[in-house]
């Protein structure tokens, strides 16, 4: 179960594994709600925040996870440092390997740079976002939001709709879900879906009306601010007509439906505002609570993992 | 006088494949027969004229860490290749009779004919056209700007006139510049799944059928470097039956390996243009077969681990191939898409014939640029052991089929044991 050394992506896990990360973070969650937070799983263990790309709010729920385990935890803005050097990222990373961390986060803007640096280190490195590629801890805290809320992780119909080609959150769900045997749905213009998408078992539609029939999730993604005007959709307001969730749009996907987003959001351009604050239908709040859960157990899994790694390395 | 005899003669330009002797005084192939002549039994391996390579980068002036023409030259001499036509996107740009003197000076390092091409527009900016006339004169044998496109149409009409007007051969990149700017994989459920900037086969169709477009109107000799798609295949096929004049050629790279190849990222797999889909594989070796595609080239591109060991995106594209052309190109031959000869000419022959020299033939009077190969014998490689100085190779520790035994460059033995 969940046996791996570094957590680069949803591609690689199991069901099971899944499963059981899920399992673990349902009491991270409980834990989290007490008034002592604190718990000494990672104590005297040492987690490296490496973020190559801008991020608050993930590397927020990445800090206090660590923290909430006992870690110590060291947050490097890497846009600021290094790389301005000249230094290359596998330098960087030899670099920060010989500081023995136990635990490297990793956010960075191109695909698959991630996986080049877990191939270089000898800790474990868990991705918090490559490029367009994957964001693992994402996509499980929004399968737990889910499964909290609808009490299954699977028949579920899943309708993922906007900018599906430059997120990496709309893939790493597609992979989670469809692994979990959900049927998936991508609503997006044509511009903003990667072709040959098609063909990773997913329902593709761009109209918004159609696709939602039946839903029981809707994931709305956000449009980066630099993609619109005029490059792939023609203006803000077109988008929010066509593509955005307001009250109409949602009333077609079944009445029990919830909304997620994994923010932040734009207001009135992807979602409207309302039903962002709903709190019968937005779990929005609740899937930044599941991300620190998520991310506790997943630090916890790999810290149990690489000690094992390590005894058998010895060994051998 | 040099006698081998007990050879499999490899022959294009007649298409024949028989076994007999070979005599080579002078340089030249002196003699050629069926009969057994007392000399060098070479134990019926294969004789066959030596591999003549269009588009090869070797990296003088200025990145001379990555390839020099002594390290090139070894290279080639090891895979068989006897003539090697190089790019001009060096730095500084081979682009005015100057640097192509420093080029010509720099090459008599290399144990192999060196051939060079100069760059169709100063700088391969596609701004201005180069000093075509002048780069003839100093021995310019085409003029390309290699994967820099000319964006500007304008621009590329008027150097192709101005070429055609002195019977100068021009090398094209088909690909629809916008389009494939930032790409760095072919786009598909591959791409998508891999998150990486992807581009469409069309981009290729596009820039081929421009291109076609003013060869037509221009009259221009013109070569294609690499078609590497099945889109792009009917504006070849129309080109050739209306009679322009017209030759496509293809990557070693792109005949043996798809784009799944890439996996995990592995940038030794990031090419120009990138690797395609199986079908355009397949349908590129049957253009090959067929001779809608008449050229197969190296693309030698040496890179060092620097440029390689990077994020995908941010990765150096190309790889070097001069010793791994023939072993990888014996693989359409033993998977039955091709014979030896008709492999033959597309390696030796067809690029000969494209530059108007006497090489790439088996017959009396030729040149002696010659290859002795054992197209059965497999070996793992190990990029450990390639001369070139860049071991960026996607070959790495593959288990190939043929070996060169023996390599002559104007008969004198430049590769092999003595025999």
């Amino acid at each position: 179960m969940f046996s791996q050394r570094h957590l680069l992506g949803i591609e690689g896990l199991s069901q099971s594994d899944i499963t059981a990360i899920l399992d673990l973070s349902e009491t991270y969650v409980e834990q989290n709600r007490k008034t002592n937070k604190h718990l000494d799983v990672l104590t005297g263990l040492t987690q490296i925040n490496m973020f190559f790309e801008n991020s608050t709010r993930t590397q927020a729920s990445f800090e206090l996870a660590g923290k909430r385990l006992g870690a110590d935890v060291m947050n490097m803005s890497m846009q600021a440092s290094s790389i301005k050097k000249g230094e290359t990222l596998i330098d960087t990373a030899l670099t920060l390997n010989a500081m023995h961390p136990d635990l490297l986060v990793v956010r960075h803007p191109n695909s698959g740079a991630v996986n080049l640096l877990a191939s270089k280190v000898n800790c474990s490195v868990l991705n918090a976002g490559d490029g367009r590629h994957e964001h693992p801890t994402q996509a499980l805290l929004d399968a737990l939001t889910i499964r909290r809320r609808k009490g299954r992780l699977h028949r579920l119909t899943i309708a993922i709709c906007g900018d599906i080609a430059h997120s990496r959150v709309a893939r790493s769900n597609i992979i989670l879900l469809g692994k979990m045997e959900n049927r998936i749905r991508l609503i997006a213009p044509p511009t903003l879906l990667p072709s040959g998408i098609d063909k990773l078992g997913v329902e593709v539609t761009g109209d918004m009306r159609e696709g939602l029939k039946d839903v029981d999730v809707v994931m709305m993604l956000r449009l980066q601010r630099e993609r619109m005007d005029g490059g792939f959709i023609p203006s803000e307001r077109e988008y929010f007509h066509r593509f955005g969730l307001d009250d109409e749009k949602l009333a077609i996907a079944n009445d029990d439906a919830i909304v997620m987003h994994p923010g932040p959001m734009n207001r009135g351009v992807e979602i409207d505002g309302l039903i962002a604050d709903d709190i019968n239908r937005s779990v929005i709040q609740e899937q930044v609570e599941m991300g620190v859960a998520v991310r506790m157990a997943a630090m916890d899994l790999l810290a149990r993992n690489h000690k094992r790694w390590r005894v058998e390395e010895a060994m051998a | 006088m040099t006698i081998l005899t007990n050879v499999r003669l490899i022959d294009p330009e007649a298409g024949t494949e028989m076994t007999g002797s070979l005599a080579i005084e002078d340089g030249r192939i002196a003699e050629v027969t069926e009969r057994p002549l007392a000399g060098i039994d070479c134990g019926g391996m294969c004789l066959a004229p030596g591999i003549v390579d269009i588009g090869v980068k070797v990296c003088e002036p200025g990145e001379r860490h990555k390839e020099s023409f002594r390290s090139a030259g070894l290279a080639a001499a090891a895979g068989g290749v006897t003539t090697i036509v190089t790019r001009p996107d060096t730095d500084p740009v081979t682009d005015s009779p100057e640097t192509l003197e420093f080029v010509r000076k720099r090459s008599a390092d290399s144990l192999v004919h060196v051939l060079p091409m100069a760059a169709l527009t100063k700088g391969r900016l596609g701004a201005e056209m180069s000093e075509i006339g002048f780069l003839l004169d100093a021995g310019a044998v085409a003029f390309t700007d290699c994967d820099s496109v000319v964006e500007n149409t304008k621009v590329l009409t008027r150097a192709m006139s101005y070429a055609a007007s002195l019977g100068a051969l021009v090398i094209g990149h088909p690909q629809e510049p916008v389009l494939s700017k930032g790409a760095c994989i072919t786009s598909g459920a591959f791409a998508a799944k891999l998150g990486l900037p992807a581009v469409s086969p069309l981009a290729e169709r596009m820039g081929l059928e421009r291109d076609l477009a003013l060869v037509e109107a221009t009259g221009v000799k013109w070569h294609a470097d690499q078609i590497t798609c099945a889109a792009a295949l009917p504006a070849l096929e129309r080109a050739r039956e209306a009679g322009l004049d017209v030759t496509a050629g293809t990557s070693i790279h792109h005949l043996t390996l798809n784009l799944l190849d890439i996996d995990d990222y592995r940038t030794f797999f990031k090419l120009k243009p990138p690797l395609r889909h199986e079908e355009d594989r397949m349908a590129i070796v049957s253009a090959l077969s067929d001779g809608l595609i008449d050229i197969i080239s190296s693309m030698h591109t040496p890179q060092d681990e620097e440029s390689k060991r990077l994020p995908f995106e941010a990765a150096a594209s190309g790889a070097v191939a001069l010793e791994t052309l023939l072993p990888a190109a014996l693989q359409l031959v033993h998977a039955g898409h091709l014979s030896l000869p008709r492999l033959w000419a597309a390696l030796s022959l067809n690029p000969a014939k494209r530059l108007g020299l006497e090489a790439g033939r088996l017959s009396e009077g030729a040149p002696a640029d010659l290859v002795l190969f054992n197209p059965d014998a497999p070996f793992v490689l190990d990029r450990a052991d390639l001369r070139s100085k860049s071991k960026n190779t996607p070959y790495d520790l593959r288990r190939m089929t043929g070996k060169v035994q023996a390599t002559w460059v104007a008969g004198h033995q430049v590769f092999g044991s003595s025999l």
